[in-house]
């Protein structure tokens, strides 16, 4: 009895064993990837993760999209006129599908961009959609929807008004924010987009054809993508793991082609091995990580305490013993993928750092015993609790005051910063197009909802205005660089690094062209096998 | 009986109504909302947001919207997930975390007893001594620890199986037996202390005087005494292995609803959170009403009557 029981259990366990599938097929070009989390939404209107937007860019395609050099192409317009005030852009569509077989029209854009700025519709990135005239209006309900500046002339046509000239228009016009969905799909059922089903019909490069919750999505090439011929994978299979250490496993087992970077991160433990085997490849991303001062309260509200606090941090030692990505050290706020980055101040000057730590000590009438005790906050992460355990004993060298850490879950964290309960925070921000103002945005005004350091200087505003307002680029540029002093002056933030991008590849996949924008674009993918 | 059953679902049904009510509570009390993003929402969108989901009414009206929803177990729509309601979850991740649930159940009571057994019959031998290190290794090693070790053991270096995602039995194994290790142990545990104590009892003495061997003793006589304590500990055990685990769901990347208890909170999924946390609750509550008939089936002494009289 007993063998006979042993002999089954065994049976049981080969038979699995057996099965392990690997559905790889060495004619088919299928590509395997991973993203971490469920896609909590593919309809292009709403979605506003990294999640959905990879999988929502693979298959839409809006006006204009970024080539394989980065820059940026006519996809569905073929031509754009732009008027000499470059306040009207007049967008030619080219013969294009939806996967259904009907044609992409000018409406289509006009309605989905007039949806996302209805007050009524829950849309959480209308306000990328305020660079057109009467946008912001019209999302307060100031204004009629009709008012807002995009009208389709006929169907081939695309006249869109600005509010005021922005230099980087179509640059935005390639982000998620301006797709267009298939004005009569979203007629029939508003859930249209939710599972995947024969409703859900997009015009890019693939074509969801499976979508697993929380398990997996399967997406082919899209036959009636009118750029057809330059698309070279059959499938592309995305998994849906949220463990960082499980995603690598898979890759190093042969289940997944790909680990890290756009559609997830590796886990920061593995790095440095990564790194000394030769396999870890990085990207720069259009991003900077950095500390912020709550300058609404003192200590931070005075200008020289910020920046023995900035200037006392030894940027170069955090890369390369804690986050080991090839990051630059920041030593002003926008990154060097958006222009030739001037240094601002030296990282790692404690002697400097030590003069004005005096000298604002004497301003605010405290001594270093006085001083009332400096609490940073972050949200809770290994690497995020790293670099504040380190910066925590470089300011306790540099000004002999040991720095409370105090870490929290990541909606809590969020709160402290929106209602100004911190001293000194962690954030780090990816830009969203290619232009400085990307970042200058979130601190042009005191109340501005991202500006949560409170600080606000009238000459910072005025130059942003005025940048706003030129469209001679040179111009332009000497106003945002100045901008960019002041800020660095007053430093209402210590700029850490610029961030990279991580990632490891099996050798055979080529073609993904990475984005500093944390996307990746897919269509020219293929596996030389 | 018929007095036993209507006093258990009176209870159930009360306890329920605390449980959503404090869920309901705690939930208000968090700090964030679901909209609560790194690159914070402008204030009017933030406003439609809210309009759209009924967040901007007063608590009392959600609160009375919530209830209603339960009464009828319609849980509402994900704030997270769009288009998604909360039954939908619950209808998809349930019947993963039941079917890993029920694999690594049955291998933990199967192998916790008969591992129990066994350090039983050779009490204070090496065997026993062996069996109840392994235990306390069980009990010991986290299961994200054991999940880890056996991804890399079976999936990376032995290539046998995969090493996550959900799909075949076959990705079922790892995950089913580093959910079974804690269990099995424990039952195992239980099993041997309760065993050593009758197998001194003077009905087993006269068993064995009869002639009868070790496993025809421990299967007619001892077996079922022993068996009492481990079906206590069974009730907790089966809603906590039949609701999923965070930790292997998530190491594993398996669809159950176990990662959902704590991704709701994380995301501020106000109406995933209350309805997980009720489904939970009733599983709970039925498994360990059936836990109740299972005892006196096992040990006729306790009945059901005399129970609900006493109660």
């Amino acid at each position: 009895m007993k063998q006979i029981l042993f002999l089954c259990a065994m049976g049981i366990f080969l038979f699995g064993c057996q099965k392990k599938t690997r559905p790889i097929d060495d004619n088919q070009q299928i590509l395997r990837l991973n993203i971490h989390t469920e896609p909590p939404s593919l309809d292009a209107r709403k979605a506003n993760d990294t999640s959905s937007i990879a999988i929502i860019n693979m298959c839409f395609e809006g006006l204009m999209k970024r080539g394989k050099e980065g820059a940026i192409e006519p996809a569905i317009a073929h031509r754009v006129e732009i008027s000499d005030d470059n306040l009207t852009y007049t967008f030619h569509l080219r013969p294009a599908k939806w996967w259904d077989g009907r044609a992409v029209t000018a409406q289509d854009f006009e309605t989905t961009w007039k949806t996302i700025l209805n007050p009524s519709f829950p849309s959480g990135f209308a306000q990328e959609l305020y660079t057109l005239k009467n946008g912001m209006a019209a999302k307060n309900g100031m204004v009629s929807i009709n008012e807002v500046g995009v009208v389709a002339l006929d169907e081939e046509t695309l006249q869109v008004e600005l509010d005021h000239p922005v230099p980087y228009f179509l640059d935005l016009v390639a982000s998620h924010a301006f797709l267009a969905v298939p004005a009569h799909i979203t007629k029939l059922s508003p859930h249209w987009a939710d599972d995947g089903s024969s409703l859900f019909v997009g015009n890019g490069p693939y074509k969801l054809t499976e979508w697993k919750h929380h398990n997996s999505l399967t997406l082919k090439r899209n036959d009636e993508y009118w750029d057809v011929d330059s698309v070279t994978m059959d499938e592309i299979h995305m998994y849906i793991v949220q463990d960082e250490m499980t995603e690598l496993n898979m890759f190093e087992s042969d289940e997944l082609d790909w680990a890290g970077q756009p559609l997830s991160t590796l886990p920061t433990d593995a790095l440095q091995a990564l790194g000394a085997q030769g396999r870890l490849q990085t990207y720069p991303m259009s991003g900077t990580y950095y500390y912020i001062f709550n300058c609404q309260q003192p200590p931070f509200d005075n200008v020289h305490f910020r920046k023995a606090f900035s200037l006392a941090i030894n940027r170069k030692t955090i890369i390369e013993n804690i986050t080991q990505s090839k990051q630059i050290p920041a030593t002003g706020f926008i990154p060097p993928t958006i222009w030739q980055i001037n240094p601002h101040f030296e990282d790692n000057d404690i002697q400097e750092a030590k003069k004005l730590f005096s000298i604002a000590l004497k301003e605010m009438g405290y001594t270093r015993d006085t001083l009332p005790p400096i609490t940073l906050i972050y949200n809770t992460c290994a690497a995020h609790h790293k670099i504040a355990q380190v910066i925590q004993e470089q300011w306790f060298r540099a000004f002999g005051i040991r720095v409370k850490l105090a870490n929290m879950e990541w909606k809590v964290f969020l709160n402290e910063l929106m209602h100004k309960q911190f001293q000194v925070a962690r954030m780090g921000g990816i830009g969203t197009f290619n232009d400085p103002m990307t970042f200058f945005d979130l601190y042009r005004y005191p109340h501005s909802s991202n500006n949560y350091s409170g600080w606000s200087n009238t000459e910072f505003t005025e130059l942003i205005q005025n940048a706003e307002m030129t469209v001679d680029p040179i111009k332009r540029e000497l106003f945002l660089r100045e901008a960019e002093k002041i800020f660095m002056d007053e430093m209402p933030i210590a700029p850490i690094y610029y961030y990279t991008g991580t990632y490891i590849k099996k050798k055979y996949v080529k073609g993904i062209q990475l984005s500093e924008f944390s996307d990746a674009n897919f269509k020219f993918a293929f596996l030389e096998l | 009986m018929i007095r036993f059953f209507a006093k258990k679902i009176v209870i159930l049904v009360l306890s329920l109504y605390v449980v959503a009510s404090l869920t309901f509570a705690l939930m208000q009390m968090i700090p964030g909302d679901p909209f609560t993003e790194e690159k914070a929402i402008p204030e009017e969108i933030l406003k439609s947001m809210r309009q759209h989901y009924g967040l901007d009414r007063p608590w009392y009206v959600q609160y009375g919207k919530y209830m209603k929803g339960l009464a009828t177990w319609d849980l509402g729509p994900s704030f997270k997930y769009q288009g998604r309601t909360v039954n939908d979850i619950i209808k998809e991740g349930f019947p993963v975390s039941l079917a890993l649930g029920l694999e690594s159940l049955t291998l933990s009571i199967f192998a916790g007893i008969g591992i129990g057994s066994l350090a039983s019959l050779k009490h204070m031998k090496w065997q026993d001594h062996f069996l109840m290190i392994m235990a306390v290794f069980g009990i010991a090693v986290p299961s994200f620890i054991l999940a880890t070790f056996l991804q890399y053991l079976f999936g990376m270096k032995l290539d046998l199986l995969p090493v996550a995602r959900w799909g075949g039995f076959d990705h079922s194994i790892l995950p089913a037996l580093a959910l079974a290790a804690l269990p099995t142990a424990f039952i195992a545990r239980l099993t041997r202390s309760n065993m050593v104590e009758i197998m001194q009892q003077d009905y087993i003495q006269t068993a064995r005087s009869k002639g009868l061997n070790g496993l025809q003793i421990i299967y007619h006589h001892a077996l079922r005494n022993a068996l009492l304590p481990i079906v206590t500990y069974l009730g907790p055990l089966t809603t906590a292995i039949l609701t999923g685990s965070f930790a292997v769901e998530k190491i594993f990347g398996i669809p159950g609803l176990g990662q959902w208890f704590v991704m709701s909170i994380t995301n501020r999924d106000y109406t995933v959170i209350m309805g997980t946390t009720v489904f939970y609750s009733t599983i709970l509550m039925v498994t360990v009403f059936f836990i109740d008939i299972l005892y006196c089936i096992i040990d006729p002494r306790i009945q059901l009557m005399r129970k609900s009289n006493t109660t």
